[in-house]
């Protein structure tokens, strides 16, 4: 592992003026992530700077709706009664995934920041990724890419965005406020999809800090569930996910529906042609299975993935029906 | 059990080796990876380790694990896989669970840490410890140090009613109840080679539900 110097700022001013020294420089949260890919020789910052004494911990009301620090553990935003009461799909998408142990040391704000498990990118034994290395091509498109993006990808890239929380805050329009300069970034808006640059995951610019995550009120977040297929039960990335919050009649008509994917490309995917043809719609067994065809129209399946495909129709359409019945 | 000497010599019968590997006094062969010749500048800190505080100087590189196993020689805390997926090296700092492969020692400045080898009052076992040897909740018992911290940061976890992704209507902040699935699914950090699962879920089962009544 690259050498490093360490420290652990007190306040968000020394942590962002400690930023300012450089490219190699690094924010650390829970490390869950990034000593991995230290270890693997991914990552070498040459500097490191620890969040974890800055006052980010709070998880408290605001403008009706939540506020949550960035240095907030996984852990306690999934227990907390307000997130589980009001916004049971997040409390569950952050459950689902990883374990215990690393939900514990997982902060939101690293979470946010998590980098794609595409395996040719965690190892930089193989030469080509044009994530790790801008140029050198992607070995994925002609190599094993069973877990890979079924939409968004791009010639260049083809990787997904591994978060389960990242689906949740999607579906709940969730905002990213950040410091270094203050910015609001929604949370449709922060990742990015390859295009000709796969090597930027999001539109937060180096050395800017995540402070919060903002959940707007959502009257009818109860009214919510987080569903994700993996290859087994527990401890596994998601081969497909969604989450999905309804605001519904009493005649069982969706108002309104969010719906955001998760496994299938770059960012969690929100599934906005769906989302419109299920509004002021009963939602039968045809319409859904309509939504869900006209969302993954634009699907591009590649040697070991296209079974991601139908996947995904099929894990909307159970997500609304398990939706309909929660809250 | 046959536990004569073998023609590489001692070999210690399945008990004996149990209970060494339950209490966590089986030393580790594998090398730290933290030492490298371009050292960076050390950093000061100062942990406490079941009970006992320690003034350190160290690399930043240095994991919480290999301080632990290399540096303060507490080597039942095990390195399985080195990048969180398998929970060998479960510990408890300040009383939650953690993989401490994925974390530099010296951020836990001024933190409590817990290895299985704080667990036991003197000779008496921790009720876990004696659960996994009662239940037969291990084989090899490689992966059993973690499995047990793991397992006593659970106990805790049920009581202050945090729920698992297989709680049923998360919404409604009712008590939980301890089924089967919910010790599994939080216990799915911590993998055994050896497949001891059924003994380490009755186990862990049999200590709950003593606590409970
Ligand atoms: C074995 C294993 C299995 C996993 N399974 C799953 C899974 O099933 N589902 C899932 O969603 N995740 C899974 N994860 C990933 C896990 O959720 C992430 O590692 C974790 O959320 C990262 O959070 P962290 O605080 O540890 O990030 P860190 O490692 O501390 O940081 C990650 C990145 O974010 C940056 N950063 C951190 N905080 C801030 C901030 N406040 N402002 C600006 N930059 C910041 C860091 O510089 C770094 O680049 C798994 C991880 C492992 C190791
Ligand atoms: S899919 Fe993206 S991350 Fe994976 S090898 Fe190709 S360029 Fe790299
Ligand atoms: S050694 Fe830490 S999880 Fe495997
Ligand atoms: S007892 Fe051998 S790995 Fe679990």
């Amino acid at each position: 592992m690259t050498p490093f110097t360490y420290s652990c700022p007190k306040t968000i001013e020394e942590a962002i003026v400690a930023a300012e020294s450089g490219p190699d420089v690094r924010f650390i949260g829970g490390g869950t992530n990034l000593i991995d890919l230290m270890k693997m020789g991914v990552e070498h910052p040459r500097r490191i700077i620890d969040l974890n004494k800055l006052p980010l911990k709070m998880i408290e009301e605001h403008n009706g709706g939540l506020r949550i620090g960035a240095l907030v553990s996984n852990t306690d935003a999934a227990n907390h009664p307000l997130v589980r009461s009001r916004y049971p799909v997040l409390s569950q998408a952050i459950l689902a995934g990883a374990t215990q142990q690393l939900r514990n040391k997982a902060t939101m704000g690293g979470n946010l920041l998590q980098r794609t498990r595409c395996y040719y990118f965690y190892d930089p034994s193989f030469e080509e990724c044009n994530k790790r290395r801008p140029g050198s091509g992607c070995a994925a498109i002609k190599g094993y890419n069973r877990i890979h993006a079924i939409l968004g990808a791009s010639d260049q890239c083809i990787a997904v965005q591994p978060s389960d929380m990242c689906v949740a805050l999607l579906a709940l329009d969730a905002v990213v406020q950040v410091d270094g300069p203050p910015r609001s970034i929604p949370m449709r808006d922060f990742h990015r999809l390859p295009g000709s640059t796969p090597q930027i995951d999001t539109n937060l610019q180096p050395g800017q800090l995540i402070t919060a995550i903002d959940l707007p009120p959502i009257p009818y977040g109860r009214r919510s569930v987080y569903i994700k297929v993996r290859d087994r039960n527990s401890f596994a990335f998601a081969l497909v996910s969604v989450a999905t919050v309804l605001d519904t009649r009493p005649d069982g008509v969706i108002r309104k529906a969010h719906i955001a994917l998760g496994g299938v490309a770059m960012k969690p995917w929100r599934a906005t042609k769906a989302e419109q043809l299920l509004a002021g719609k009963k939602p039968d067994e045809n319409t859904l299975r309509a939504a869900a065809g006209a969302e993954l129209q634009p699907a591009k399946g590649y040697r070991d993935n296209a079974f991601k495909i139908e996947l995904a129709k099929r894990c909307i359409i159970r997500s609304v029906q398990s939706a309909l019945r929660a809250g | 059990m046959n536990t004569s000497n073998d023609a590489r010599g001692f070999r210690p019968n399945r008990r004996e080796f149990v209970e060494t590997a339950v209490a966590g006094a089986v030393a580790g062969a594998l090398p730290s990876d933290a030492q490298s010749p371009a050292a960076p500048a050390s950093t000061e800190c100062t942990l406490r380790v079941n009970g006992e505080t320690h003034r350190l100087d160290l690399d930043p590189r240095v994991s919480l694990l290999d301080l632990l196993r290399e540096h303060l020689q507490l080597t039942g805390t095990k390195k399985g896989c080195d990048h969180g997926q398998c929970g060998a090296c479960t510990v408890l700092v300040n009383g939650r669970r953690i993989n401490s492969c994925l974390t530099f020692a010296v951020m836990h400045d001024g933190d409590e840490i817990t290895t299985i080898e704080g667990l036991a009052r003197g000779a008496e076992l921790h009720p876990l410890q004696a659960a996994f040897i009662e239940h037969d909740g291990l084989q090899c018992g490689y992966c059993t140090p973690g499995q047990i911290c793991s397992a006593v940061a659970l106990l805790s976890e049920l009581k202050a009613g945090a729920p698992s992704f297989v709680t049923p209507n998360i919404a409604d902040l009712k008590p939980l109840e301890l089924t089967e699935d919910e010790i599994r699914e939080r216990m799915s950090g911590n993998i055994c080679r050896c497949g001891a699962y059924v003994g380490i879920v009755a186990a862990i089962r049999s200590v709950a539900e003593g606590q409970k009544a």
